[in-house]
Protein backbone atom coordinates (compact mmCIF):
# COMPACT_ATOMS: atom_id res chain seq x y z
CA UNK A 1 0.00 0.00 0.00
CA UNK A 2 2.67 2.52 0.98
CA UNK A 3 4.83 1.21 -1.86
CA UNK A 4 2.03 2.22 -4.18
CA UNK A 5 1.91 5.77 -2.78
CA UNK A 6 5.67 6.11 -3.22
CA UNK A 7 5.41 4.61 -6.71
CA UNK A 8 2.80 7.21 -7.68
CA UNK A 9 4.83 10.10 -6.36
CA UNK A 10 8.02 9.01 -8.07
CA UNK A 11 6.32 8.35 -11.36
CA UNK A 12 4.61 11.74 -11.26
CA UNK A 13 7.91 13.40 -10.52
CA UNK A 14 9.51 11.70 -13.53
CA UNK A 15 6.77 12.92 -15.83
CA UNK A 16 6.39 16.34 -14.19
CA UNK A 17 9.93 17.13 -15.27
CA UNK A 18 11.53 16.66 -18.67
CA UNK A 19 13.56 13.69 -17.31
CA UNK A 20 11.25 10.90 -18.42
CA UNK A 21 10.48 12.41 -21.82
CA UNK A 22 14.13 13.08 -22.59
CA UNK A 23 15.08 9.57 -21.63
CA UNK A 24 12.29 7.95 -23.60
CA UNK A 25 12.98 9.99 -26.72
CA UNK A 26 16.72 9.39 -26.56
CA UNK A 27 16.19 5.67 -26.07
CA UNK A 28 13.86 5.49 -29.05
CA UNK A 29 16.15 7.48 -31.33
CA UNK A 30 19.23 5.49 -30.41
CA UNK A 31 17.70 2.02 -30.35
CA UNK A 32 15.88 2.44 -33.65
CA UNK A 33 18.76 4.41 -35.13
CA UNK A 34 21.28 1.69 -34.38
CA UNK A 35 18.92 -0.95 -35.71
CA UNK A 36 18.64 0.70 -39.08
CA UNK A 37 22.28 1.74 -39.41
CA UNK A 38 24.86 -0.48 -37.72
CA UNK A 39 22.33 -3.23 -37.20
CA UNK A 40 21.81 -3.51 -40.96
CA UNK A 41 18.18 -4.24 -40.27
CA UNK A 42 17.06 -3.81 -43.87
CA UNK A 43 19.87 -5.62 -45.69
CA UNK A 44 20.29 -8.66 -43.45
CA UNK A 45 17.01 -9.98 -44.77
CA UNK A 46 16.48 -11.89 -41.57
CA UNK A 47 13.19 -11.42 -39.80
CA UNK A 48 14.69 -11.78 -36.35
CA UNK A 49 15.47 -8.88 -34.08
CA UNK A 50 18.22 -10.57 -32.13
CA UNK A 51 21.29 -8.93 -33.67
CA UNK A 52 19.80 -5.92 -35.36
CA UNK A 53 17.70 -4.63 -32.47
CA UNK A 54 18.12 -6.30 -29.08
CA UNK A 55 21.88 -6.46 -29.43
CA UNK A 56 22.11 -2.71 -28.77
CA UNK A 57 19.97 -2.67 -25.65
CA UNK A 58 22.58 -3.50 -22.98
CA UNK A 59 24.85 -0.82 -24.48
CA UNK A 60 22.06 1.73 -24.26
CA UNK A 61 20.91 0.70 -20.80
CA UNK A 62 24.35 1.12 -19.35
CA UNK A 63 23.82 4.86 -19.88
CA UNK A 64 20.05 5.15 -19.72
CA UNK A 65 19.41 3.19 -16.52
CA UNK A 66 21.86 5.24 -14.39
CA UNK A 67 20.34 8.41 -15.82
CA UNK A 68 16.87 7.29 -14.76
CA UNK A 69 17.86 5.97 -11.36
CA UNK A 70 20.52 8.40 -10.17
CA UNK A 71 18.12 10.74 -8.44
CA UNK A 72 16.24 8.05 -6.52
CA UNK A 73 18.13 8.36 -3.24
CA UNK A 74 20.75 11.00 -4.03
CA UNK A 75 18.06 13.68 -4.35
CA UNK A 76 16.31 12.50 -1.23
CA UNK A 77 19.52 12.83 0.76
CA UNK A 78 20.46 16.18 -0.73
CA UNK A 79 17.06 17.76 -0.03
CA UNK A 80 16.74 16.19 3.40
CA UNK A 81 13.40 14.65 2.46
CA UNK A 82 14.87 11.36 3.59
CA UNK A 83 14.16 12.67 7.08
CA UNK A 84 10.46 12.80 6.21
CA UNK A 85 10.50 9.32 4.72
CA UNK A 86 12.41 8.04 7.74
CA UNK A 87 9.78 9.34 10.14
CA UNK A 88 6.71 8.29 8.17
CA UNK A 89 5.21 5.02 9.36
CA UNK A 90 6.51 3.09 6.34
CA UNK A 91 9.30 0.58 6.13
CA UNK A 92 12.45 1.44 4.17
CA UNK A 93 11.80 -1.68 2.16
CA UNK A 94 8.45 -0.52 0.83
CA UNK A 95 9.98 2.83 -0.18
CA UNK A 96 12.77 1.01 -2.01
CA UNK A 97 10.29 -1.19 -3.87
CA UNK A 98 8.08 1.77 -4.79
CA UNK A 99 10.99 3.79 -6.13
CA UNK A 100 12.44 0.86 -8.03
CA UNK A 101 9.12 0.09 -9.71
CA UNK A 102 8.65 3.73 -10.71
CA UNK A 103 12.06 3.85 -12.40
CA UNK A 104 11.40 0.49 -14.06
CA UNK A 105 8.09 1.80 -15.37
CA UNK A 106 9.76 4.76 -17.08
CA UNK A 107 12.11 2.46 -18.96
CA UNK A 108 9.30 0.02 -19.64
CA UNK A 109 7.37 2.80 -21.37
CA UNK A 110 10.41 3.53 -23.51
CA UNK A 111 10.77 -0.14 -24.36
CA UNK A 112 7.10 -0.57 -25.24
CA UNK A 113 7.25 2.46 -27.53
CA UNK A 114 9.68 0.58 -29.77
CA UNK A 115 6.72 -1.54 -30.94
CA UNK A 116 6.75 -0.17 -34.53
CA UNK A 117 9.83 -2.30 -35.16
CA UNK A 118 7.83 -5.42 -34.28
CA UNK A 119 5.09 -4.39 -36.68
CA UNK A 120 7.72 -3.74 -39.35
CA UNK A 121 9.32 -7.19 -39.13
CA UNK A 122 5.91 -8.81 -39.17
CA UNK A 123 5.06 -6.83 -42.27
CA UNK A 124 8.30 -7.64 -44.03
CA UNK A 125 8.58 -11.29 -43.14
CA UNK A 126 7.40 -13.91 -40.71
CA UNK A 127 9.51 -13.66 -37.56
CA UNK A 128 9.38 -15.88 -34.53
CA UNK A 129 7.19 -13.67 -32.35
CA UNK A 130 7.80 -15.85 -29.32
CA UNK A 131 11.50 -15.07 -29.56
CA UNK A 132 10.72 -11.38 -29.91
CA UNK A 133 8.62 -11.42 -26.74
CA UNK A 134 11.29 -13.24 -24.81
CA UNK A 135 13.81 -10.78 -26.24
CA UNK A 136 11.76 -7.95 -24.80
CA UNK A 137 11.57 -9.71 -21.44
CA UNK A 138 15.33 -10.22 -21.44
CA UNK A 139 15.92 -6.63 -22.41
CA UNK A 140 13.69 -5.37 -19.60
CA UNK A 141 15.41 -7.62 -17.08
CA UNK A 142 18.82 -6.27 -18.09
CA UNK A 143 17.46 -2.77 -17.63
CA UNK A 144 16.07 -3.63 -14.17
CA UNK A 145 19.42 -5.09 -13.18
CA UNK A 146 21.16 -1.85 -14.10
CA UNK A 147 18.49 0.17 -12.31
CA UNK A 148 19.02 -1.89 -9.17
CA UNK A 149 22.76 -1.22 -9.34
CA UNK A 150 22.11 2.50 -9.79
CA UNK A 151 19.77 2.49 -6.83
CA UNK A 152 22.44 0.89 -4.66
CA UNK A 153 25.00 3.48 -5.72
CA UNK A 154 22.46 6.26 -5.28
CA UNK A 155 21.98 5.28 -1.64
CA UNK A 156 25.70 5.81 -1.04
CA UNK A 157 25.92 9.41 -2.19
CA UNK A 158 24.00 12.64 -2.12
CA UNK A 159 25.59 13.71 -5.37
CA UNK A 160 23.78 12.70 -8.56
CA UNK A 161 26.83 13.19 -10.76
CA UNK A 162 28.95 10.88 -8.62
CA UNK A 163 26.13 8.35 -8.71
CA UNK A 164 25.88 8.60 -12.50
CA UNK A 165 29.59 8.12 -13.09
CA UNK A 166 29.97 5.24 -10.66
CA UNK A 167 26.91 3.35 -11.87
CA UNK A 168 27.74 3.83 -15.55
CA UNK A 169 31.16 2.37 -14.82
CA UNK A 170 29.74 -0.67 -13.03
CA UNK A 171 27.13 -1.25 -15.72
CA UNK A 172 29.73 -0.92 -18.50
CA UNK A 173 31.87 -3.54 -16.81
CA UNK A 174 28.85 -5.82 -16.66
CA UNK A 175 28.21 -5.29 -20.34
CA UNK A 176 31.83 -5.84 -21.31
CA UNK A 177 32.20 -8.98 -19.20
CA UNK A 178 30.77 -11.69 -21.34
CA UNK A 179 30.79 -9.66 -24.53
CA UNK A 180 32.29 -12.03 -27.11
CA UNK A 181 35.12 -9.89 -28.48
CA UNK A 182 36.20 -8.98 -24.98
CA UNK A 183 36.12 -12.49 -23.55
CA UNK A 184 38.05 -13.87 -26.52
CA UNK A 185 40.87 -11.44 -25.81
CA UNK A 186 40.63 -12.26 -22.14
CA UNK A 187 40.81 -16.00 -22.79
CA UNK A 188 44.24 -15.52 -24.36
CA UNK A 189 45.53 -13.78 -21.26
CA UNK A 190 44.06 -15.78 -18.39
CA UNK A 191 42.86 -19.22 -17.45
CA UNK A 192 39.49 -20.51 -18.61
CA UNK A 193 38.01 -20.65 -15.11
CA UNK A 194 38.68 -16.93 -14.63
CA UNK A 195 36.99 -16.21 -17.92
CA UNK A 196 33.99 -18.28 -16.92
CA UNK A 197 33.71 -16.41 -13.66
CA UNK A 198 33.83 -13.12 -15.53
CA UNK A 199 31.23 -14.25 -18.04
CA UNK A 200 28.98 -15.25 -15.18
CA UNK A 201 29.18 -11.70 -13.84
CA UNK A 202 28.24 -10.17 -17.19
CA UNK A 203 24.74 -9.85 -18.53
CA UNK A 204 25.23 -11.29 -22.03
CA UNK A 205 25.07 -14.93 -21.13
CA UNK A 206 21.63 -14.52 -19.59
CA UNK A 207 20.41 -11.96 -22.06
CA UNK A 208 21.39 -13.84 -25.23
CA UNK A 209 19.63 -17.04 -24.30
CA UNK A 210 16.38 -15.15 -23.67
CA UNK A 211 17.03 -13.27 -26.86
CA UNK A 212 17.03 -16.55 -28.77
CA UNK A 213 13.69 -17.42 -27.27
CA UNK A 214 15.09 -19.75 -24.67
CA UNK A 215 13.43 -19.59 -21.26
CA UNK A 216 16.01 -20.96 -18.88
CA UNK A 217 15.18 -20.97 -15.19
CA UNK A 218 18.78 -20.18 -14.33
CA UNK A 219 18.60 -16.83 -16.14
CA UNK A 220 15.51 -15.73 -14.25
CA UNK A 221 17.09 -16.83 -11.00
CA UNK A 222 20.22 -14.87 -11.88
CA UNK A 223 18.32 -11.67 -12.70
CA UNK A 224 16.02 -11.97 -9.71
CA UNK A 225 18.78 -12.65 -7.23
CA UNK A 226 21.00 -9.89 -8.61
CA UNK A 227 18.18 -7.35 -8.37
CA UNK A 228 17.16 -8.65 -4.96
CA UNK A 229 20.70 -8.38 -3.63
CA UNK A 230 21.09 -4.82 -4.88
CA UNK A 231 17.83 -3.74 -3.26
CA UNK A 232 18.78 -5.48 -0.04
CA UNK A 233 22.15 -3.72 -0.18
CA UNK A 234 20.33 -0.40 -0.64
CA UNK A 235 18.31 -1.00 2.50
CA UNK A 236 21.43 -1.95 4.45
CA UNK A 237 23.33 1.14 3.32
CA UNK A 238 20.43 3.45 4.12
CA UNK A 239 20.09 2.15 7.66
CA UNK A 240 23.85 2.12 8.20
CA UNK A 241 24.04 5.77 7.12
CA UNK A 242 21.57 6.87 9.75
CA UNK A 243 23.32 5.22 12.66
CA UNK B 1 2.84 10.61 25.96
CA UNK B 2 6.51 11.21 25.20
CA UNK B 3 8.76 9.37 27.62
CA UNK B 4 12.45 9.75 26.96
CA UNK B 5 14.61 7.49 29.09
CA UNK B 6 18.39 7.77 29.27
CA UNK B 7 18.75 8.61 25.62
CA UNK B 8 22.32 8.94 24.34
CA UNK B 9 23.84 9.51 20.93
CA UNK B 10 27.52 9.32 20.09
CA UNK B 11 28.94 10.35 16.73
CA UNK B 12 32.33 8.68 16.78
CA UNK B 13 33.98 9.97 19.92
CA UNK B 14 31.67 12.97 20.06
CA UNK B 15 28.78 12.82 22.52
CA UNK B 16 25.87 14.73 20.99
CA UNK B 17 23.20 13.64 23.49
CA UNK B 18 24.20 12.45 26.92
CA UNK B 19 21.83 10.32 28.98
CA UNK B 20 18.85 12.58 28.47
CA UNK B 21 15.57 11.82 30.27
CA UNK B 22 12.34 13.79 30.29
CA UNK B 23 8.63 13.29 29.76
CA UNK B 24 5.95 15.33 28.06
CA UNK B 25 2.39 14.60 29.16
CA UNK B 26 -0.81 15.20 27.24
CA UNK B 27 -1.77 18.87 27.45
CA UNK B 28 1.82 19.92 27.91
CA UNK B 29 3.97 22.05 25.63
CA UNK B 30 7.65 21.55 26.34
CA UNK B 31 10.07 24.16 25.04
CA UNK B 32 13.48 22.74 24.19
CA UNK B 33 16.17 25.37 24.53
CA UNK B 34 19.90 25.29 24.19
CA UNK B 35 22.83 26.78 22.32
CA UNK B 36 23.77 25.69 18.80
CA UNK B 37 25.06 22.14 18.76
CA UNK B 38 23.53 21.31 22.15
CA UNK B 39 21.89 18.21 20.74
CA UNK B 40 18.28 19.39 20.35
CA UNK B 41 17.82 18.27 16.78
CA UNK B 42 19.66 15.04 17.42
CA UNK B 43 17.32 14.25 20.32
CA UNK B 44 14.29 14.95 18.16
CA UNK B 45 15.63 12.77 15.36
CA UNK B 46 15.99 9.91 17.80
CA UNK B 47 12.57 10.41 19.34
CA UNK B 48 10.95 10.41 15.89
CA UNK B 49 12.81 7.26 14.90
CA UNK B 50 14.91 8.79 12.14
CA UNK B 51 18.23 7.85 13.73
CA UNK B 52 18.70 5.00 16.20
CA UNK B 53 19.97 6.01 19.65
CA UNK B 54 23.34 4.74 20.84
CA UNK B 55 21.60 3.77 24.07
CA UNK B 56 18.33 4.47 25.84
CA UNK B 57 14.82 4.55 24.47
CA UNK B 58 11.86 6.80 23.85
CA UNK B 59 8.23 5.78 24.21
CA UNK B 60 5.47 7.48 22.26
CA UNK B 61 2.04 6.84 23.77
CA UNK B 62 3.46 3.63 25.23
CA UNK B 63 5.07 2.31 22.02
CA UNK B 64 8.82 2.13 22.03
CA UNK B 65 10.40 3.85 19.04
CA UNK B 66 13.20 1.30 18.89
CA UNK B 67 11.13 -1.85 19.36
CA UNK B 68 7.87 -0.92 17.72
CA UNK B 69 8.71 1.96 15.38
CA UNK B 70 5.71 1.53 13.07
CA UNK B 71 3.18 2.01 15.86
CA UNK B 72 5.10 4.88 17.44
CA UNK B 73 5.57 6.75 14.16
CA UNK B 74 1.85 6.83 13.38
CA UNK B 75 1.33 8.88 16.54
CA UNK B 76 3.93 11.52 15.71
CA UNK B 77 3.81 14.64 13.58
CA UNK B 78 7.32 15.89 12.92
CA UNK B 79 8.69 19.10 11.48
CA UNK B 80 12.40 18.61 10.70
CA UNK B 81 14.76 21.52 11.23
CA UNK B 82 15.47 22.13 7.55
CA UNK B 83 11.78 21.83 6.55
CA UNK B 84 12.55 19.46 3.67
CA UNK B 85 10.03 19.27 0.81
CA UNK B 86 9.75 17.70 -2.63
CA UNK B 87 10.45 20.62 -4.92
CA UNK B 88 8.78 19.09 -7.94
CA UNK B 89 5.33 19.02 -6.34
CA UNK B 90 2.67 21.61 -5.60
CA UNK B 91 1.70 22.36 -2.01
CA UNK B 92 -1.56 20.43 -2.34
CA UNK B 93 0.14 17.57 -4.16
CA UNK B 94 2.75 17.29 -1.45
CA UNK B 95 0.22 17.33 1.36
CA UNK B 96 -1.93 14.74 -0.41
CA UNK B 97 1.11 12.51 -0.76
CA UNK B 98 1.91 12.85 2.94
CA UNK B 99 -1.71 12.14 3.86
CA UNK B 100 -1.79 9.07 1.64
CA UNK B 101 1.38 7.70 3.14
CA UNK B 102 -0.17 8.18 6.57
CA UNK B 103 -2.98 5.91 5.43
CA UNK B 104 -5.65 8.55 4.80
CA UNK B 105 -7.83 7.97 1.74
CA UNK B 106 -10.69 9.55 -0.18
CA UNK B 107 -12.80 12.22 1.47
CA UNK B 108 -10.93 11.89 4.72
CA UNK B 109 -7.67 12.67 2.94
CA UNK B 110 -9.03 15.72 1.15
CA UNK B 111 -10.56 17.07 4.33
CA UNK B 112 -7.31 16.59 6.24
CA UNK B 113 -5.37 18.40 3.52
CA UNK B 114 -7.87 21.26 3.39
CA UNK B 115 -7.80 21.65 7.14
CA UNK B 116 -4.00 21.66 7.29
CA UNK B 117 -3.86 24.27 4.51
CA UNK B 118 -6.25 26.49 6.44
CA UNK B 119 -4.48 26.01 9.76
CA UNK B 120 -1.11 26.95 8.32
CA UNK B 121 -2.43 29.83 6.16
CA UNK B 122 -1.42 28.28 2.87
CA UNK B 123 -4.61 28.95 0.89
CA UNK B 124 -3.00 31.53 -1.40
CA UNK B 125 -0.15 29.21 -2.43
CA UNK B 126 -2.04 25.92 -2.40
CA UNK B 127 -1.55 25.25 -6.10
CA UNK B 128 1.88 26.81 -6.41
CA UNK B 129 4.92 24.69 -7.14
CA UNK B 130 7.01 24.21 -4.01
CA UNK B 131 10.29 25.29 -5.60
CA UNK B 132 8.88 28.80 -6.11
CA UNK B 133 7.74 29.27 -2.49
CA UNK B 134 9.39 31.75 -0.16
CA UNK B 135 11.19 30.42 2.89
CA UNK B 136 8.38 31.13 5.34
CA UNK B 137 5.83 29.39 3.13
CA UNK B 138 8.11 26.39 2.75
CA UNK B 139 8.36 26.19 6.49
CA UNK B 140 4.61 26.39 6.90
CA UNK B 141 4.06 23.73 4.23
CA UNK B 142 6.26 21.38 6.15
CA UNK B 143 4.44 22.26 9.35
CA UNK B 144 1.13 21.49 7.63
CA UNK B 145 2.51 18.05 6.78
CA UNK B 146 3.07 17.40 10.49
CA UNK B 147 -0.54 18.26 11.38
CA UNK B 148 -2.29 16.28 8.64
CA UNK B 149 -3.14 13.15 10.54
CA UNK B 150 -4.06 14.97 13.75
CA UNK B 151 -1.26 13.25 15.71
CA UNK B 152 -1.26 12.87 19.47
CA UNK B 153 2.37 13.92 19.66
CA UNK B 154 3.93 16.84 17.84
CA UNK B 155 7.68 17.28 17.57
CA UNK B 156 8.62 20.58 15.98
CA UNK B 157 12.21 21.60 15.37
CA UNK B 158 12.29 25.40 15.34
CA UNK B 159 8.74 25.84 14.01
CA UNK B 160 8.95 29.64 13.88
CA UNK B 161 12.31 29.82 12.12
CA UNK B 162 12.14 32.08 9.09
CA UNK B 163 8.59 33.32 9.72
CA UNK B 164 7.56 36.97 9.76
CA UNK B 165 6.41 38.50 13.09
CA UNK B 166 2.72 38.02 12.24
CA UNK B 167 3.22 34.38 11.41
CA UNK B 168 5.41 33.83 14.45
CA UNK B 169 2.53 35.09 16.54
CA UNK B 170 0.00 32.90 14.71
CA UNK B 171 2.11 29.77 14.97
CA UNK B 172 2.70 30.36 18.68
CA UNK B 173 -1.03 30.66 19.18
CA UNK B 174 -1.48 27.49 17.14
CA UNK B 175 1.05 25.59 19.24
CA UNK B 176 -0.63 26.79 22.41
CA UNK B 177 -4.06 25.78 21.13
CA UNK B 178 -2.93 22.37 19.89
CA UNK B 179 -1.06 21.83 23.15
CA UNK B 180 -4.30 21.62 25.07
CA UNK B 181 -5.07 18.22 23.58
CA UNK B 182 -1.67 16.95 22.48
CA UNK B 183 1.84 16.49 23.80
CA UNK B 184 4.15 18.94 22.06
CA UNK B 185 7.92 19.11 22.10
CA UNK B 186 9.36 22.08 20.26
CA UNK B 187 12.78 23.64 20.06
CA UNK B 188 13.45 27.32 19.65
CA UNK B 189 16.09 29.99 20.00
CA UNK B 190 13.53 32.70 20.75
CA UNK B 191 13.17 32.93 24.49
CA UNK B 192 9.95 34.98 24.40
CA UNK B 193 8.32 31.98 22.82
CA UNK B 194 8.82 30.07 26.01
CA UNK B 195 6.64 32.47 27.95
CA UNK B 196 4.20 32.81 25.08
CA UNK B 197 3.55 29.17 24.30
CA UNK B 198 5.17 26.70 26.72
CA UNK B 199 3.83 25.13 29.85
CA UNK B 200 7.33 23.92 30.68
CA UNK B 201 10.85 24.39 29.35
CA UNK B 202 14.16 22.60 29.57
CA UNK B 203 17.54 24.02 28.67
CA UNK B 204 20.07 21.54 27.32
CA UNK B 205 23.76 22.13 26.98
CA UNK B 206 26.21 19.67 25.42
CA UNK B 207 23.60 16.95 25.48
CA UNK B 208 22.63 17.36 29.13
CA UNK B 209 19.67 19.06 30.80
CA UNK B 210 20.91 22.05 32.79
CA UNK B 211 17.59 23.69 33.72
CA UNK B 212 14.02 22.44 33.86
CA UNK B 213 10.80 24.07 35.02
CA UNK B 214 7.75 26.13 34.14
CA UNK B 215 8.52 29.52 32.57
CA UNK B 216 7.67 31.19 35.89
CA UNK B 217 10.03 28.92 37.83
CA UNK B 218 12.84 29.53 35.38
CA UNK B 219 12.38 33.27 35.54
CA UNK B 220 12.43 33.08 39.34
CA UNK B 221 15.77 31.26 39.13
CA UNK B 222 17.22 33.83 36.80
CA UNK B 223 19.67 36.37 38.23
CA UNK B 224 17.70 39.44 37.23
CA UNK B 225 14.39 38.03 36.21
CA UNK B 226 15.10 37.47 32.54
CA UNK B 227 15.30 34.16 30.74
CA UNK B 228 18.15 35.41 28.63
CA UNK B 229 20.31 35.89 31.70
CA UNK B 230 19.48 32.41 32.94
CA UNK B 231 20.25 30.95 29.53
CA UNK B 232 23.60 32.71 29.47
CA UNK B 233 24.41 31.59 32.98
CA UNK B 234 23.65 27.87 32.62
CA UNK B 235 25.02 27.26 29.12
CA UNK B 236 28.61 27.42 27.97
CA UNK B 237 29.38 29.91 25.26
CA UNK B 238 31.62 29.08 22.35
CA UNK B 239 33.98 31.82 23.40
CA UNK B 240 34.41 30.30 26.86
CA UNK B 241 34.79 26.71 25.68
N1 LIG C 1 25.47 12.97 11.46
C1 LIG C 1 26.30 13.55 12.35
N2 LIG C 1 27.60 13.19 12.39
C2 LIG C 1 28.45 13.76 13.27
N3 LIG C 1 28.09 14.69 14.17
C3 LIG C 1 26.82 15.09 14.19
C4 LIG C 1 25.85 14.55 13.28
N4 LIG C 1 24.66 15.14 13.52
C5 LIG C 1 24.88 16.01 14.53
N5 LIG C 1 26.17 15.99 14.93
C6 LIG C 1 26.76 16.79 16.03
O1 LIG C 1 25.97 16.65 17.18
C7 LIG C 1 25.89 17.87 17.89
C8 LIG C 1 24.44 18.23 18.16
O2 LIG C 1 23.85 18.67 16.94
P1 LIG C 1 22.33 19.12 16.85
O3 LIG C 1 22.01 19.32 15.42
O4 LIG C 1 21.51 18.17 17.62
O5 LIG C 1 22.38 20.53 17.60
P2 LIG C 1 21.17 21.53 17.87
O6 LIG C 1 21.01 21.61 19.33
O7 LIG C 1 19.99 21.15 17.08
O8 LIG C 1 21.79 22.89 17.33
P3 LIG C 1 21.06 24.10 16.58
O9 LIG C 1 20.55 25.00 17.63
O10 LIG C 1 22.20 24.77 15.84
O11 LIG C 1 20.02 23.56 15.69
C9 LIG C 1 26.63 18.91 17.05
O12 LIG C 1 27.88 19.13 17.63
C10 LIG C 1 26.76 18.28 15.71
O13 LIG C 1 27.93 18.68 15.08
MG1 LIG D 1 18.91 21.97 15.62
Amino acid sequence: MSSLTIFHRELKSYFAQPTAYAIIVIFLILSLGFTFTFGNFMSVGDASLEYSFFFWHPWLYMLIAPAVGMKLWADEQRNGTIELLGTFPVSTWSVIVGKFLAAATVTLVALILTFPIVITVNYLGSPDNGAIISGYIGSFLVCCTFLAITMLVSACTRDQVVCLIVSVTICSIMVLCGYDDFTRELAKATSSSTVEAIIAFGVWDHFSSLNRGLFRLQDFVWFASFIGLCLLGTSTILSAKRA
Amino acid sequence: MIEVAKLSKHFGSKVAVDNLSFTVAKGEVLGFLGPNGAGKSTTMRMVTGFIPPTSGDAKICGSSITENPAAAKTKIGYLPESAPLYNDMTVVGFLKFCAAIRGLVGVEKNEAVEKAIETCFLTTVAHQSIDTLSKGYRHRTCLAQALLHDPEVLILDEPTDGLDPNQKFEIRQLIKRLGETKAILFSTHILEEVEAACTRAVIVDRGKIVADGTPAELIAKAPNGSLTELFRKVTTTDTAA
